[in-house]
């Protein structure tokens, strides 16, 4: 994965809008959060090939960089992204890593289903 | 350590076998016991991605996949089974479906020993929940049939709740194997084992009694 070039990123998300997609999207702070610090209070989201098909998408922020889609009744979005990647298989690959590059959130565009 | 004729570990994680237990597996092996390991997942959501990244959510399972046959190599693990479930969602399989699994995979193998999580006491959901399965898996067993089943154990609270461990390994003479056998979990792993190392060859107490003392709780069944 590379640092977002907004302008690449946008492109993609134009490409994939109006279209059936598939969606990865996740947030987490680790398994252990809890374990190497009791005070935290951990939570994380994860879904996988879900469905969607949203009207447009747009990349904002000044880095780490906000994603929203816009769908028919509703929305998705993520922050913190600072990474991306158009992998080989034509899939928009979308990253948020912490300063020691772990990664935080993720958000992920393909027209095929994920693995 | 005694002789066992067959030794069944169940992880769910690659890296989890390095950590507490490769000084344990490589010295069943140098006795002669072959080692099956049954590896649930592929570590799918790991967050080291690294900066800048080596990986990708996408990518990262066939790294870990490459990293665990290289540690099974390392450690002369014969039987390495990927059981194809995904991480970070062992908990919410189906129990009696994965009990089954465990059983048929004991039936199978014929463990004298199997090694897993303690249900629990091991902090990750998928520890707990592997840890689980295996014991009740064991558990369907008539007490006479039953193999012995040690478990790791390391949350905060575990020696407080379910006492000193009954079993502590001392590896030292295989010390470098388990290196070897974390290195190879490199994606996992490159951060830790340059600290790991210094303070080894600095004779660090606590990060020596890390890695040569390997804790085990024989499981009881009430």
């Amino acid at each position: 994965m590379e640092p977002v070039i907004m302008k690449k990123v946008q492109d993609a998300l134009d490409h994939f809008a109006n279209k059936e997609v598939y969606i990865h999207m996740e947030t987490t702070n680790g398994a252990y959060a809890s374990h190497h610090n009791e005070s935290f209070f951990s939570a994380g989201a994860y879904i996988r090939n879900a469905q969607i098909n949203y009207e447009h998408g747009k990349i904002t922020g000044n880095g780490p960089y906000r994603v929203g889609l816009k769908l028919a009744i509703g929305w998705v979005y993520a922050e913190g992204i600072t990474h991306f990647e158009l992998d080989d298989k034509n899939r928009l690959l979308m990253a948020g890593h912490d300063f020691d590059g772990k990664l935080a959130v993720a958000l992920q565009i393909s027209e095929t289903p994920f693995n | 350590m005694e002789k066992e004729t067959q030794v069944l570990v169940v992880f769910p994680h690659p890296d989890d076998e390095a950590f507490g237990v490769s000084g344990t597996i490589a010295t069943h092996i140098n006795m002669g016991t072959p080692v099956t390991y049954a590896c649930l997942t592929l570590g799918e959501m790991g967050r080291n991605m690294g900066n800048p990244p080596f990986a990708n959510r996408e990518t990262l399972p066939l790294i870990r996949e490459y990293e665990l046959k290289e540690a099974a190599r390392i450690l002369g693990i014969s039987d390495l089974r990927q059981l194809g479930y995904r991480d970070k969602t062992i908990e919410f399989e189906d129990e009696a479906k994965l009990t089954n699994a465990m059983a048929a995979l004991i039936a199978e193998v014929k463990p004298s020993l199997i090694i897993t999580f303690y249900p629990g006491y091991s902090v990750h959901p998928d520890h707990d929940a592997c840890g689980a399965a295996v014991v009740r898996a064991v558990g369907q067993l008539p007490s006479d049939k039953r193999p012995k089943l040690h478990c790791v154990a390391f949350s905060n609270n575990c020696v407080e709740e379910i006492g000193e461990p009954d079993i502590v390994h001392d590896i030292r003479a295989v010390a470098d194997t388990k290196i070897d056998a974390i290195k190879a979990h490199r994606s996992q792993t490159q951060l830790m084992v340059e600290n790991m190392a210094e303070k080894l060859k600095d004779n660090d107490p606590a990060m020596m009694k890390w890695v040569y003392n390997e804790r085990f709780w024989t499981y009881k069944f009430s």
